[in-house]
């Protein structure tokens, strides 16, 4: 008894110490159970299976999207590859219009949007769930998500509006509006007004929960736990300052070292997989076998398909009708040229950066796998596989990288803040293309739209990975159920640029100027 | 046919004593000059989706100043020289580009300023002077 009592006593100090931050994380659950619960039935919505299958029917979408337009255009991915590399070049640029957009410059944005948290804690995802064999679905998404990109853009650039002052405004919204009516198409506004729905949504949760996200996770990781609204309201205060209050340095400053941190990293990663060179053909015989046989995987061969189709999506956003925003600033005379361009986004997105995540979390040994039959352990509840030190998302690709350059984790925290800061830049921008769309231009409207999404950023920080994920990828593939429609309808126009330009290529209408 | 002189010019001191160079050169010589400023500009750089989507006005207004705040002031201060005045405004690399307008416009030499105060649009020269000077199509003189 007396013991008890001395017990209590010892222990109320602590409580009160303890005290403060149990508030604060109680205040991260409150915002987590919340955001759960308010979205939950979206995300059912989007993610229901085929009746009588574990397939979301989402995910067959974007599949079969991907492979019509691989049809319709003929490969054009494979075949168009080295004019679109010239065209980047500039070969094709006339000189007098030097000082415009560059098709260099719009890829380069376009690819700061997309190249971030889906290329190092997305693919850990996929790769934690799926298994090595998600890596190879995960490439062939990429692969023909070069399609859909290349179709989505050329539209982009094709029905963008040109204003009076010089500036443009472009993507789906536009395509769907004018693009269906010069073809007499019914519905385009419809269309129009339920994508820049689903734009704003997504701008919300992929482009910005997500990114906030995982970004407090690598922090976290770095210097230890602590709330995550903390993170969340430090991020806000910068995105505010820079989206609101135009303050251009710290815009410009991200802007020239995302790409050098996107180069840093696969460098890295290529220093790991030389490091490790004798394994890389056993890291592709575990892809490919893993890709068909499912070695003992959540949800086995149809679960490394599904994860390695999503986590491409989410990364690239092929279909998706993002990317034709950003494009559509470009100069040029022939939208299709623009469409060219864009096809490399997925393949360096995709094709290249994701492959090198995937690599090195499969060489440097995170998945745990029974020693007897080289079967991947489950966790309990069986839905991720083990790994070496419990981590998920960001966290396993940190341990990956750091398991082989310890000092990496701390370059991989920078990257991420960073790409993480850049993807939100971009996404407040799409998610306001899509809200002037709606409600028309005007400072207060934009205000508005430009507070919630701030408020975003510090939901997004301090929910659980779960939930966040979860409408993350819901509101993007959203955007990709209207998006495909239209692009189904609008394809034959693309194919008559296509055709085109083709032949005066081959004609030797278009010159090189360099 | 005539001497034809460009003159990187930027409206700094420095691009005005390698103008006055010129004009004593062209009037010696029985020549024409042609007032060039190039806007400093890569194809490769980065630029925010804001920048991206503005980037045509803002061309047109960097384009609009550079006439008015450094072509028209030399070309009027050359008004009375008695000389063929021309001006040409680009985009691009400054040494390079420099020695494209010399190329496509026929001229037999350019002038420029050792240094260029930086500000306006674009610092003209520092070391775009060297750059020019082994880059170029024709003589280059530099002016201190």
């Amino acid at each position: 008894m007396t013991n008890q009592i001395k017990a209590a006593a010892l222990a109320a100090p602590a409580m009160l110490a303890a005290s403060a931050p149990a508030m604060a994380q109680s205040l991260d659950q409150t915002i987590n159970e919340g955001f759960a619960s308010a979205t939950g039935w979206f995300v059912t919505l989007i993610f229901s299976p085929f009746p009588g299958t574990s397939f979301p029917w989402i995910v067959m979408w974007l599949v079969i999207a991907a492979t019509v337009f691989t049809l319709y255009f003929g490969f054009i991915q494979f075949r168009a590859f080295p004019h679109s590399i010239s065209l980047v070049k500039g070969d094709y640029s006339d000189p007098n219009d030097a000082g415009e957009v560059s098709h260099f410059q719009a890829l380069a944005t376009a690819l700061s949007g997309t190249v971030g948290l889906g290329n190092i804690a997305g693919v850990a995802v996929a790769v934690g769930i799926g298994g090595p064999g998600a890596t190879f679905w995960m490439i062939l998404a990429g692969l023909m998500g070069m399609a859909s990109k290349f179709t989505e853009c050329t539209l982009g650039v094709k029905y963008r509006n040109e204003y009076e002052d010089g500036t443009v405004s472009g993507g789906p919204m536009y395509y769907m509006t004018k693009g269906f009516a010069e073809r007499g198409l019914p519905a385009g506004g419809f269309m129009a007004v339920l994508f820049s729905v689903f734009c704003i949504l997504g701008a919300f949760g992929g482009g910005n929960m997500f990114q906030a996200n995982q970004a407090h996770a690598q922090i976290a990781n770095v210097v230890g736990d602590f709330p995550g609204w903390i993170t969340g309201l430090i991020f806000a205060i910068i995105v505010f300052l820079v989206i609101v209050g135009g303050l251009k340095s710290i815009a410009k400053v991200t802007e020239k070292v995302v790409p050098f941190m996107g180069v840093l990293y696969v460098l890295t990663a290529l220093v790991i997989l030389i490091m490790n060179a004798n394994m890389i053909g056993w890291a592709f015989g575990e892809i490919f076998s893993g890709a068909f046989t499912g070695a003992g995987v959540a949800g086995g061969m149809v679960g490394a398909l599904i994860q390695g189709f999503k986590r491409a999506a989410f990364s690239n956003e092929a279909g998706v009708g993002s990317a034709a925003i950003a494009h559509s600033a470009v100069r040029t005379k022939e939208p299709i040229t623009e469409g060219f361009v864009s096809l490399l986004e997925p393949f360096i997105d995709t094709v290249v950066i994701c492959t090198m995540t995937a690599l090195v979390i499969i060489i440097t040994g995170q998945l745990v796998s029974d020693p007897n039959t080289g079967l991947y352990l489950l966790d309990e509840g069986a839905s991720t596989i083990q790994t070496v030190d419990g981590n998920k998302g960001v966290a396993l690709t940190s341990a990956a990288f750091s398991s082989a350059i310890p000092f990496f984790k701390y370059i991989l925290a920078i990257a991420v803040i960073l790409f993480a800061f850049s993807t939100m830049i971009s996404w407040s921008y799409y998610g306001l293309k899509a809200w002037t769309f709606l409600f028309g231009e005007g400072q207060t409207k934009e205000l508005v739209f430009k507070i919630i999404f701030c408020i975003f950023v510090v939901i997004g920080a301090s929910a659980n990975l779960g939930p966040v994920i979860d409408f993350s990828d819901a509101a993007i593939f959203a955007m990709a159920v209207v998006n495909i429609v239209a692009l189904y309808f609008l394809m034959p126009v693309v194919k008559g640029e296509l055709d085109s330009y083709l032949s005066r290529l081959k004609s030797g209408e278009i010159k090189k100027f360099h | 046919m005539s001497h034809k002189i460009v003159v990187g010019y930027d409206g700094s001191d420095s691009a005005n004593a390698a103008l006055a160079f010129a004009t004593d050169l062209a009037k010696t010589l029985g020549g024409s000059i042609v007032v060039a400023h190039v806007l400093e500009w890569s194809p490769y750089s980065f630029l925010t989706p804001t920048e991206l989507e503005e980037r045509h006005k803002r061309r047109g207004e960097e384009l609009a100043r550079a006439e008015a705040a450094i072509l028209a002031p030399a070309v009027e201060s050359l008004k009375d020289s008695g000389l063929q005045i021309d001006t040409a405004l680009k985009y691009g690399n400054i040494a390079t580009t420099l020695g494209e307008i010399a190329g496509e416009c026929g001229a037999n030499q350019i002038v420029i300023g050792r240094n260029g105060e930086p500000g306006l649009s674009s610092r003209v020269f520092g070391s775009a002077a060297i750059s020019l000077a082994q880059a170029a199509p024709v003589p280059v003189t530099i002016v201190p």
